[in-house]
């Protein structure tokens, strides 16, 4: 077990240095100086000169990439250009809703789809598995921003029962910062729910078929215990999988979603960037992003070969 | 051939009914290259958030330009960006993948399953966001972003399906009458695999579809005056109060052409893999 989990921290590493290399180098790409950008078109030339060695722009290319992976590594963000505060600062505020988000949007379609996904296998080819096949294969088709829409014009402009969008701020009230991220979550967990209902339900039929279920049938076990204690469980490796696949979807609807309900997390974060050419809040985000889901897909790795030994030995 | 005409008296319902809906809007896209209801350049404000008449079938938007039209066009916009970033994927990916397998084991197919699994890690809108803020918003630089990664999972499925066919007597037999490991993988390998690559195919393009719906949307996509589903959505937003016919029917129109190809996609796997069938 213990060379299996160096073995993926070893990949997992590499992933992290190949994918900064790459955000970095396209960032070098953009055209422009941020020095010049942010001064305006009548700075002297000295002047601009000055707060690029300030802003860290100095230097050779490898040289600032060192820089910027060294300060990552020590909690070092860089200093916004436009907000004129350490981005790390930045990045915690809005993860305070981002985070929420996120974690409600993978509750709420984890809470959905498995009940859904073991109900419909359990009623395989009958009218109740039809109808959750048909019900996701449309969840899927829906774009979620989309549905953010209609969830915005049903409960916030005719029921008035939310809040169209923004967040009041956790100084507000726990209560109201959950209520102002139910839509997003509810908007974010549809096409995940409906995706994860369907491996849900072709994983607990694939484990159906196993001699295992067969002797507990065979024992005398009901059909619902059976379902419970034995199809559930085995069919939640496979689930997991695309639970940890799932995250980065997550993250990326996320990044639309927020725009939709203008709140304040790391999605419009790196939007507010690109316009104002925050070059520095793009890439660390960005980074960051990366981050997280790599980092998902490992524990997901780990997690993997805890409850599957085979996967170990590969 | 008697085996084409079983399989078609066979045809899947949701195969039937996933051809006709994506065929629905294939059609319209061609459609408005020739002829579109109204021209979708002219703004007319004094028709502007018109309801649904005799003129104007589907109503305007808020500069009076009609809705069909629209969506006609946009359909030309959707379908182009998803196909060629589908083009793409394929392109490079089979290639790779067709590589990787031919050399299984060795450090060409480490090199390309490594890699893939890289592009794999990075969420793809992310890094698609980072490609139009270095490169700016345009349709192109949206095919490239969809494109680069689908490139991942075409060289995956085509490595998968590779390596059972190579383990078959006649790539024995091709390769004892002295054919190379690529002239193999080129006549024998393709051709039994492209069962699985058009049924991904599908599958990638109603993706793509999204994708470009989601990046045109937060405006890292297609252009104005260009109309797009994602744009027109994002048009429409802040006059969803008074005009929600602008939202729905572009939104209805992404639905319909995702669930199509996705029909289509599960229809053909049924099709095309009758071992699947049995287990059903």
């Amino acid at each position: 077990m213990l060379s299996y989990i160096l073995s993926r921290l070893v990949a997992l590493l590499a992933s992290l240095a190949v994918a900064s290399v790459v955000i970095f180098v396209m960032i070098e790409m953009v055209p422009g100086d941020p020095a010049a950008f942010m001064l305006g078109l009548n700075a002297a030339p000295d002047t601009v000169a000055a707060l690029r060695a300030e802003l860290g722009l100095g230097g050779s290319p490898v040289e600032r990439y060192l820089r910027w992976v060294t300060g990552m590594v020590q909690g070092d963000f860089g200093i916004s250009y436009t907000y004129q505060v350490p981005v790390a600062e930045l990045v915690a505020a809005r993860l305070m809703v981002s985070l929420p988000l996120a974690v409600m949007a993978l509750l709420l379609s984890t809470l959905i789809a498995l009940p859904v996904g073991l109900y419909a296998a359990s009623r395989r080819g009958r009218a109740g598995d039809w109808s959750v096949m048909g019900i996701t294969q449309l969840g899927i088709a829906i774009p979620n921003f989309w549905f953010a829409m209609i969830l915005v014009v049903i409960f916030a402009i005719q029921l008035r029962w939310f809040s169209a969008g923004g967040f009041p701020g956790w100084d507000a009230g726990v209560l109201a910062c959950l209520k102002a991220l139910i839509l997003p979550a509810v908007a974010l967990a549809l096409p995940q729910a409906s995706i994860l209902a369907r491996v849900m339900r072709s994983a607990v039929l694939e484990v159906l078929d196993q001699d295992y279920i067969r002797t507990a049938r065979a024992k005398g076990l009901s059909h619902r215990r059976t379902l419970t204690d034995h199809a559930f469980r085995n069919a939640l490796i496979p689930v997991l999988t695309i639970i940890g696949l799932q995250f980065s979807f997550l993250i990326a609807g996320a990044i639309i979603i927020e725009n939709v309900f203008f709140l304040p997390g790391l999605g419009r974060l790196v939007f507010q960037g690109i316009t104002q050419r925050d070059l520095i809040v793009v890439e660390s985000v960005v980074m960051l992003l990366v981050f997280a889901v790599i980092l998902v897909n490992f524990m997901v790795d780990i997690a993997y070969g805890i409850a599957d030994p085979r996967l170990r030995r590969q | 051939m008697r085996q084409v005409t079983s399989a078609f008296v066979k045809m899947p319902t949701s195969l039937i009914v996933g051809i006709m809906l994506t065929s629905l809007f294939l059609v319209a896209a061609l459609v408005s290259f020739l002829w579109t209801p109204h021209a979708v350049e002219s703004l007319n404000i004094a028709a502007r958030l018109q309801p649904p008449s005799g003129d104007h079938l589907l109503g305007t938007d808020h500069f009076g330009r009609d809705m069909l039209s629209m969506l006609m066009v946009g359909a030309r916009t959707s379908i182009a960006v998803a196909i060629v970033a589908v083009g793409i994927g394929m392109g490079l990916g089979v290639p790779l993948g067709l590589l990787a397998a031919a050399h299984r084991g060795g450090w060409l197919d480490d090199l390309v399953m490594r890699g893939n699994d890289l592009v794999f890690a990075f969420p793809s809108l992310v890094i698609a966001i980072l490609i139009t803020a270095v490169f700016g918003p345009s349709a192109f630089n949206a095919i490239l972003a969809i494109g680069i990664f689908n490139m991942p999972v075409f060289a995956r499925v085509t490595r998968g399906s590779a390596l059972a066919v190579w383990t078959q007597d006649f790539i024995l037999a091709a390769r004892v009458s002295g054919k190379g490991a690529a002239r193999i993988s080129v006549e024998h390998i393709l051709p039994n695999i492209a069962n699985v690559l058009i049924v991904q195919g599908t599958i990638q393009f109603s993706l793509g579809i999204l994708a470009e719906a989601g990046l045109s949307y937060v405006g890292l996509g297609a252009q104005p005056p260009l109309p797009s589903w994602g744009r027109m959505l994002a048009d429409s937003q802040t006059m969803i109060s008074f005009a929600p016919h602008l939202a729905v029917l572009p939104g209805l129109a992404i639905i319909a052409t995702v669930l199509g190809l996705n029909l289509t996609g599960d229809g053909l796997r049924d099709l095309l893999d009758p071992r699947l069938r049995r287990q059903r």
